[in-house]
């Protein structure tokens, strides 16, 4: 399963936000797109995603164009969570999850065996089994963005795309849902994109990095190696230092902002040899 | 790092997990029907109490003798010339008032979205209306104009509600408006009219069941049945529009086409009800969250349907009996019910701040 475009450009309305871009998922890892916001990465996503039609150039599933196959039958190999699904009120967590295997449901016909067994799995994988029967509105934001997850996992496809699914976490929820999906992506070697904004997280999280300015791609790579001061200051106009990250070795970005610069004897010792660095 | 960092489930535990959401689900379902069950019964009921009552009240043990040819010849004339065309409308009137308003509910995410509140019973009021004041049409041609009214206000919501598909919020905005459109289309219509056509306008817009013959309960029954089996038919695409249009589309369903088709066929409930009784208003408003509550579930289009036909046969029965000497419409019983349900929902949305 693979999943890539070629000279896409994406757009809402008039502005177009996504220009000429092309890029190739890597199968099997976990990919995280990064950048400044408004940069298109949520965009890209979406434009991977079918959500959005492209403006010019292809998305290219299994070496198909999107536009060619039936969206369901992309629905049987790509899920998609987008930034604020909707739970409906009073809907419980097992409904919400069963509905995500609504692409491998026939036109008529009750839920059949596999459908229960994939929902049981999706659950299980993440959770939420013990959650089934209660309604999706009374859970806290880490839980409901587990039940999401899952629902996307009922769909059972070897691609998931997920848009900042980490956004309204607080930070233990955020490594909860992260750590989900690294088992997820070694359990089954599902292919895995997300959008995310804590660059750390992105290099801890992901095999793949992409960083977006202003609708192109100015890196991608591991993590390691990539994010380098330049390459934040590029993408995110922000001076910062970075050092590997002391429990994974991973990049990790420490921004450094203005406020240190004015003042008095910080007891930080990082912004004084930054000033030293930048001196002219 | 171990190629599988998840704890392998065992056989029995992924059995038990099967079983546990087998359970939920299962249960679920069970309170549904039970629900839908429970509402059948009592519409039943109450469409048995109302053949029993009138000027010539026929005992209740006696309803379903009379209805089925058993009983002497009067009551059997009664109970099934004079009585039973009015019960039956009432059901199907209210039935597919009922499913109407589930679907656009469900279709605009919004419980304050219903066909009499975005122009759609409106629509059909002006045409009419029209009908009756300009130009003095048979009651067959109201209806068919009524239906045909509440069309094409439906697709005018559409079209100026679209801009690259339609977002809820919009439809439900631009239905607000071209409804607060037609009801005043319908008072120059009025303004202009003479005297008795105005009033049997006036009639006409009340939503009144004591017209409806069998020549109105046929068509009203088989526009019923079809329109029920489609919605059935996309019922499980309208669950999965529920989660959003991004959700919707990313599990394969074509969402504008199916919002489409959706509100076509809520559109066409809600006409048919309109062409049969005029506007009944509150009924498609009212009875979607009767059956979400009872059943516990977020789409519930059967037991909507039900608890309409509900709402639409107890409120005649308590308009045809409140006042011994005369009777009133039954659209003014489910608007002194319906308003204040509306005003709690309008002050509940400001306050915890959502659409509803």
């Amino acid at each position: 399963m693979t999943l890539g475009a070629e000279h896409l450009r994406l757009a809402y309305e008039r502005a177009e936000v996504v220009s000429d871009l092309t890029v190739a998922i890597p199968p099997g890892r976990i990919t995280a797109i990064i950048g400044a916001n408004a940069c298109g990465k949520s965009t890209l996503l979406r434009g991977l995603a079918r959500l959005l039609k492209p403006r010019g150039g292809t998305v290219l599933l299994d070496g198909e164009s999107l536009q060619r196959l039936s969206t369901r039958e992309v629905a049987t190999r790509l899920s998609i969570l987008p930034q604020s699904p909707v739970a409906p009120e009073g809907i419980t967590v097992a409904d919400l999850v069963a509905r995500g295997r609504y692409p491998h449901q026939p036109l008529f016909g009750r839920r059949t065996e596999a459908d229960e067994a994939a929902i049981a799995d999706a659950m299980a994988a993440t959770g939420t089994l013990e959650l089934a029967a209660r309604p999706a509105d009374e859970l806290s934001g880490g839980q409901r963005q587990r039940v999401w997850i899952a629902m996307a996992l009922a769909q059972d496809t070897p691609i998931m795309l997920l848009d900042e699914p980490t956004t309204f976490l607080d930070l233990a929820h955020q490594v909860e849902v992260l750590d989900l999906l690294a088992d997820l992506n070694r359990r089954d070697g599902r292919t895995i994109v997300l959008v995310l904004h804590d660059l750390n997280q992105a290099c801890r999280y992901s095999h793949h990095l992409i960083a977006m300015r202003a609708g192109r791609i100015v890196a991608e790579g591991e993590p390691a190696g990539l994010v380098t001061e330049e390459l934040v200051r590029e993408v995110f106009d922000l001076p910062c230092r970075v050092v590997p990250d002391p429990v994974s070795g991973t990049p990790m970005v420490i921004p450094i902002g203005r406020h240190l610069d004015v003042g008095s004897g910080s007891a930080v010792a990082a912004p004084n040899h930054h000033r030293d660095q930048e001196a002219p | 790092m171990p190629a599988i960092d998840v704890a392998p489930a065992a056989a029995g535990d992924s059995r038990e997990a099967r079983r546990a959401v087998t359970r939920a689900l299962a249960a679920r379902r069970a309170r549904a029907l039970r629900a839908a069950a429970g509402l059948a019964v009592t519409a039943l009921l109450a469409a048995c109490v109302s053949v029993s009552v009138g000027d010539y009240p026929i005992p209740l043990a006696d309803v379903v003798p009379a209805l089925l040819g058993l009983g002497d010849e009067a009551t059997t004339i009664v109970a099934r010339e004079l009585r039973l065309p009015r019960v039956l409308g009432g059901l199907l009137v209210g039935g597919a008032l009922g499913l109407s308003g589930a679907i656009y509910q469900a279709v605009a995410r919004n419980p304050l979205a219903s066909p009499d509140i975005l122009g759609v019973l409106q629509g059909g009021s002006v045409a009419a209306v029209f009908g009756i004041t300009v130009l003095s049409a048979s009651a067959a041609l109201v209806s068919v104009s009524a239906f045909a009214g509440a069309l094409a206000m439906t697709i005018a919501v559409y079209l100026l509600a679209y801009r690259q598909g339609v977002s809820s919020y919009r439809f439900v905005l631009v239905g607000i408006g071209l409804a607060a459109i037609g009801t005043a289309l319908v008072n120059w219509l009025l303004t202009r009219a003479d005297i008795f056509s105005a009033a049997a306008a006036t009639v006409w817009l009340t939503g009144s069941l004591s017209a409806i013959g069998w020549e109105s309960v046929i068509p009203t029954a088989v526009a019923f049945a079809g329109l029920t089996a489609v919605a059935l038919v996309l019922m499980r695409r309208l669950r999965a529009l529920q989660l959003g249009d991004d959700t919707a589309k990313g599990l394969g369903v074509e969402v504008e086409r199916s919002r489409l088709a959706l509100l076509l066929v809520g559109v066409a409930a809600a006409g048919a009800a309109a062409a049969a009784a005029g506007p009944i208003m509150f009924v498609a408003f009212m009875a979607p969250p009767i059956a979400r509550r009872l059943t516990g579930a977020p789409l519930a289009l059967v037991p909507a349907a039900l608890a309409g036909a509900l709402l639409v046969v107890a409120s005649d029965l308590v308009a045809r009996t409140l006042f011994p000497s005369t009777e009133i419409p039954v659209g003014v019983v489910t608007g002194i019910v319906g308003a204040p349900y509306l005003l709690w929902l309008l002050a509940r949305a400001n306050r915890i701040g959502r659409g509803g």
